[in-house]
């Protein structure tokens, strides 16, 4: 992609967030999921959203997906309120959502389907993507037929082809192993730098974050509020080897405080000050 | 004992399946036409011998035919009214919270009345003939058919719905493109189901209310003490329901959902 179709295309996907608060529930069980909530996404940049369990962050996303409704404060995608979901602002969540009942490449032409584009246009679009995520030899397959991280790819695959503003991603990679998990963040940045696109990626996974992000947003506790925004100094293109160095185990340490946890005990996963904590770690 | 089971490896599954089948038929024919001449009376137990003879003699005079091809437009008729009022009431009811409340009551009461329990109703409703039939074989086969496309519809996933929404669908295309395929399968079960029944409710119907199919042919032949015909009209509606579930098995593999069956 040439430096001026970038510049174009960064223009859009800009995040503006201020005195956002989230109330879920009714009557007497509502509460504030997320409270006061304020921050600022630029175009074309990776955030990552990290915080213990129940904290609010796929609230937050559902949020900005336009699936959720803010109670307060305003919340704006390229200077417009966000008023229910729009193929502009793509999402991606752990657990699969691709429909069954269609191929993959027929999964992947469904926005295109709902833009009411011709099928042998959509079809075309639906495998030019799948190429991207390195899938075009099995466009054909059922979702079952594939592995997990070939069924995130079509996911992602599927959210591209609407070519988003955002593209959302609630722990997309939770539910992998982890070398699959390592493959598919290297493949993310691959995408990223191709189709530059705003990423909003919630994880739980402090490594992955570092990994992936220009900046980390850290969440306190339920009822989320923001701790800290935490800069990426790491150069790009990025390798997987910089969590070797002195500076990332620096700013994991730093993360691993704000979180409460000590470095040297349990991984975050497994600690919830919920106590949603019951061996659903990872 | 090796032998057989070489026998068995040699002829392969489906090979084995039949092979088995077509035993264990053989088996109840012998142990049917053993009792038949212990028994010897051709009204309580005729042998399998003559009910294949009495067989050839209603296929020659085509009485047969008549009966068979009477019975299943009755079959299929009350399906059809039932399918079509099931499936859209369930996915309408699984969709709205309120209709469900109005509605599901009513349904939970009226479910546990058996089909046989409607046919004094539908005698003097429609007289007797055609009418009746249709209306007890839909009686029965709505509830199996309801039943399963409310639990395929209400199982539609929040984030299907969610990720639909996401990439534009408009409401009307989640129902057709989201709600409706996930809530398939359930949907292709209770036809299933539905169709076993209204199969089982038409001869029941047509013991009492009609003047046609398997069902009279079976009540008057009672009557005449004709025991071979009534086991060829029996026989017949085994060998016809199990027919018509299989295929519709097959249907279901093939051509309604077959991403749920994955090669
Ligand atoms: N629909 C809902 N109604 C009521 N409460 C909800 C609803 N969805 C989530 N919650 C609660 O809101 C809080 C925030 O949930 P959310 O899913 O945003 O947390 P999260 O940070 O994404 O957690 P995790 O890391 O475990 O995914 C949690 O305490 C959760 O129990
Ligand atoms: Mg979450």
């Amino acid at each position: 992609m040439s430096g001026r179709e970038r510049q174009a295309r960064t223009d859009l996907g800009r995040i503006e967030a201020e005195h956002v608060s989230i109330r879920l529930g009714y009557g007497a069980e509502a509460f504030e999921a997320v409270q006061d909530v304020s921050f600022a996404i630029e175009p074309g940049e990776l955030v990552c959203l990290i915080g213990p369990s129940g904290c609010g962050k796929s609230t937050l996303l559902g949020a900005l997906a336009g699936h959720i409704a803010t109670s307060a404060g305003k919340l704006h995608v390229d200077g417009a309120p966000v008023a229910g979901p729009h193929p502009d602002r793509g999402i991606v969540f752990q657990h699969h959502t691709l429909f069954p009942w269609k191929s993959a490449r027929d999964n992947v032409a469904f926005g295109p389907k709902m833009r009411g584009i011709g099928k042998v246009e959509r079809r075309r679009q639906a495998d030019e993507i799948l190429e991207l995520v390195g899938l075009a030899d099995f466009a054909g397959r059922y979702p079952k037929q594939l592995s997990g991280g070939m069924q995130q790819r079509v996911e992602i695959a599927r959210v591209l082809v609407n070519k988003p503003r955002l593209l959302l991603m609630d722990e997309p990679f939770g539910a992998l192993d982890a070398l699959t998990r390592i493959k598919m963040q290297e493949l993310l940045l691959d995408i990223w730098t191709r189709v530059r696109t705003t990423v909003v990626f919630v994880t739980h996974d402090i490594d992955e974050a570092l990994f992936l992000a220009d900046r980390i947003i850290v969440m306190s506790p339920r009822p989320g509020r923001i701790l800290e925004v935490i800069r990426v100094p790491f150069a790009r293109p990025r390798a997987t080897e910089i969590v070797a160095t002195p500076e990332f185990g620096q700013l994991k340490r730093h993360c691993l405080e704000l979180l409460h946890v000590r470095s040297d005990s349990a991984p975050l996963t497994r600690l919830s000050p919920l106590g949603f904590d019951t061996g659903q770690g990872g | 004992m090796s032998a057989r089971r070489s026998l068995l490896d040699s002829i392969g599954a489906t090979g084995t399946a039949i092979f088995l089948g077509a035993v264990g038929i053989a088996i109840f024919l012998s142990i049917w036409t053993i009792a038949s001449h212990s028994l010897d009376s051709a009204v309580l137990l005729p042998p399998p011998l003559t009910v294949l003879q009495t067989y050839g003699g209603l296929i020659a005079d085509g009485s047969l035919a008549q009966d068979v091809r009477a019975s299943i437009v009755r079959v299929f008729g009350g399906f059809l009214i039932a399918s079509s009022t099931a499936v859209p009431l369930a996915l309408l009811l699984a969709y709205s919270r309120i209709l469900r409340g109005l509605v599901m009551p009513l349904i939970a009461l009226i479910r546990p009345i058996p089909p046989i329990a409607w046919i004094p109703l539908a005698i003097l409703w429609m007289g007797l003939g055609d009418p009746p039939s249709y209306f007890i074989t839909a009686i029965a086969a709505f509830f199996p058919i309801f039943l399963n496309a409310f639990a395929g519809g209400a199982s539609l996933q929040d984030e299907h719905v969610n990720a639909a929404r996401s990439l534009g669908a408009t409401p009307f295309a989640l129902l057709k493109t989201v709600m409706l395929p996930s809530a398939l399968p359930m949907i292709v079960t209770g036809l299933r189901i539905g169709l076993g029944q209204a199969w089982m409710a038409v001869v029941t119907a047509e013991l009492v209310a009609a003047q046609s199919g398997l069902g009279y042919m079976i009540q008057i032949s009672r009557l005449n003490l004709e025991t071979a015909r009534v086991l060829v009209g029996m026989t017949v509606i085994g060998l016809l329901g199990a027919v018509m579930i299989g295929l519709i098995g097959v249907f279901e593999r093939r051509v309604i959902v077959p991403w749920h069956y994955p090669r």
